[in-house]
């Protein structure tokens, strides 16, 4: 089993982001269950969500203690939140900043990190970043593929919505899919 | 088909399957969403049912029963403090003997206030007479609802059910649930049947004062009723299990209990981290098993002195407390096994939304293998 914690604030969209993940993940083939850390979601308020992945039939309720996957909405976290708590060895976090980290990962963990306020502003207009930051998982993890990404954006947004939030992710996906090449 | 949708909109699709006739319930957290959903339906025409909107969980209720003793099948959602201040009408719902189904979100109940899951506000109803199952996974949460109306619309049974599972932790994730389609529901589920309704032609009065020389006899044939249901539930489940693959026939069922010697007894969407927490115990050759609970009224007393009868030691999870006595489910699991040597332990755990792992699992496993047990699990020292 692969699991994602996705820290953000309220209002940037993680909780969808868990949900959108997790469809496309099924679609792809495998098992998937997304849900967000329960609470009062205030915006701007410290947020978590979570997505698992596996090839059975997934039991565990738990929240995600021990993720694979970290997606880091709002960089501004990293000094409240220790957002990389528990990360497995092998693993991945993707933060999103224009800035050079001034923060260390935890050993053997890689770090990917995005513009994805830019590339929403640019393309949204707005600097909502889930679907930009869905584009970059789908690239640094292969565990959606962009094709599924697409359809869950396209059944979950209206058309003109869809497109544009189909183009910040292919944006992210090609900025993190480019830097590996 | 398996579909990737909330488990509250998974609720809602399978509701609007069994083609209730009337809706009526008030909004509240985490059972919103369920709600919401059967309100859009009726508004597009895709559910042709009068959605009455009402001021708050009793008058829902009330709407229903008024509209259950009038001939239509009916349904609610609620939870916690809604499910409160439903208290008086429910037990009103089974004298009645209306088959009405209603969803628990499950969620704690104030003071002090909190919207997290436990199973506190439907085990707090578990002396209304209303039936009571508890989901594992939303796949469960939504085949009870067809089972549910199966069941309580039998005229032997005629009482009402609450189809529980777990707030947020179901009603709010995605995952992937095999929905059926109406043309399955409908060959499983026939149109609701009244055994008798109110009718100006021929009229007939419901919940009418009974003095003592009949009170008496009414409470006694509403607990046969309750009892009667097992049958029911075992046939309905079955039936459902040849049509669609899925057997609910067994009230409680276990898993890796075979061989098991300390057996771990719980109900709702923790047996998912249980089976998880117990194939890894396994793996270092720890014999543990877990018995769910899928049917808590009627209590499957015997099925569960039958399921328990070879093991060395039983530890009951509870999500409730009776305050000053034990957790619910332990109390009745020890009464089913009265007379057993077997020692049966209780652990209140996961109150208000604390976050039960895999690895608290495997330490009541270690407290009951050492007889420790009748207590607060969790419990955070640094706060007392």
């Amino acid at each position: 089993m692969r699991e994602l914690r996705i820290h953000g604030r309220g209002g940037q969209g993680s909780v969808t982001a868990a949900e959108l993940i997790a469809v496309a993940a099924f679609e792809g083939g495998v098992f998937a269950q997304a849900f967000p850390a329960f609470g009062v979601e205030r915006r701007g308020a410290p947020v978590q969500a979570f997505v698992r992945f596996d090839d059975k039939k997934i039991r565990k309720r738990s929240q995600v203690y021990e993720p694979d996957y970290i997606i880091v909405q709002d960089s501004t976290l990293i000094k409240d939140v220790n957002v990389f708590l528990g990360v497995k060895k092998g693993g991945i976090v993707i933060v999103n900043t224009e800035k050079v980290p001034d923060y260390t990962v935890p050993e053997g963990v890689k770090l990917i990190t995005i513009d994805a306020t830019s590339i929403a502003l640019n393309v949204l207009g707005l600097p909502i970043t889930n679907t930009s930051l869905m584009g970059a998982f789908a690239a640094a993890t292969g565990e959606i593929k962009f094709a599924a990404l697409e359809h869950a954006l396209n059944h979950r947004f209206p058309k003109e919505l869809a497109a544009k939030n189909i183009e910040a992710a292919r944006q992210a996906f090609n900025t993190v899919k480019g830097a590996a090449a | 088909m398996l579909e990737i949708v909330e488990g509250s909109h998974a609720v809602a699709e399978a509701v609007k399957l069994c083609r209730p006739q009337v809706v009526s319930a008030y909004p509240i957290t985490p059972q919103t969403h369920i709600v919401e959903a059967l309100a859009d339906m009726v508004a597009n025409c895709q559910l042709d049912a009068d959605y009455i909107t009402v001021e708050n969980e009793l008058s829902a209720l009330s709407a229903c029963i008024g509209a259950s003793a009038a001939g239509s099948r009916v349904y609610s959602a609620t939870t916690s403090q809604g499910l409160a201040l439903m208290f008086e009408v429910c037990f009103n719902a089974a004298g009645m003997r209306l088959p009405i189904v209603m969803t628990i979100a499950n969620r704690a109940l104030g003071a002090p206030l909190s919207i997290w899951n436990d199973q506190q506000d439907s085990i707090s109803l578990r002396d209304s007479g209303w039936l009571q199952f508890y989901a594992e996974d939303n796949q469960e949460a939504t085949d009870l609802h067809f089972i549910a109306y199966k069941v309580c619309e039998d005229h032997s049974v005629l009482l009402p059910a609450m189809v529980c599972f777990d707030g947020f932790i179901l009603s709010h994730v995605y995952e992937p649930v095999d929905m059926l389609s109406q043309e399955d529901v409908d060959r499983y589920l026939p149109p609701f049947n009244p055994y008798q309704r109110l009718d100006a032609a021929d009229p007939i009065s419901f919940g009418m004062y009974a003095t003592p020389d009949y009170y008496h006899e009414f409470r006694y044939e509403i607990d046969n009723a309750a009892k009667r249901a097992k049958e029911v539930i075992q046939k309905a489940g079955k039936e459902f299990g040849t049509m669609f693959g899925r057997d609910y026939s067994a009230l409680v069922e276990g898993y890796r209990l075979d061989d098991a010697e300390t057996a771990i007894v719980a109900m709702g969407s923790i047996c998912g981290t249980i089976k998880d927490a117990i194939d890894e115990m396994r793996a270092e050759g720890r014999k543990v098993g877990l018995l769910k609970i899928r049917v808590f009224r009627p209590f499957p007393s015997e099925e569960i002195a039958q399921a328990l009868s070879n093991v060395k030691r039983v530890a009951v999870l509870d999500k409730d407390i009776s305050l000053g006595a034990k957790g619910a489910v332990a109390i009745e699991v020890r009464d089913a096994l009265y007379g057993s040597v077997t020692p049966v332990k209780g652990y209140v755990l996961g109150l208000g939304g604390r976050d039960v792992r895999k690895k608290d699992i495997k330490e009541i496993v270690s407290l009951v293998e050492k007889g420790v047990g009748d207590q607060f699990f969790g419990l955070r020292r640094e706060l007392l």
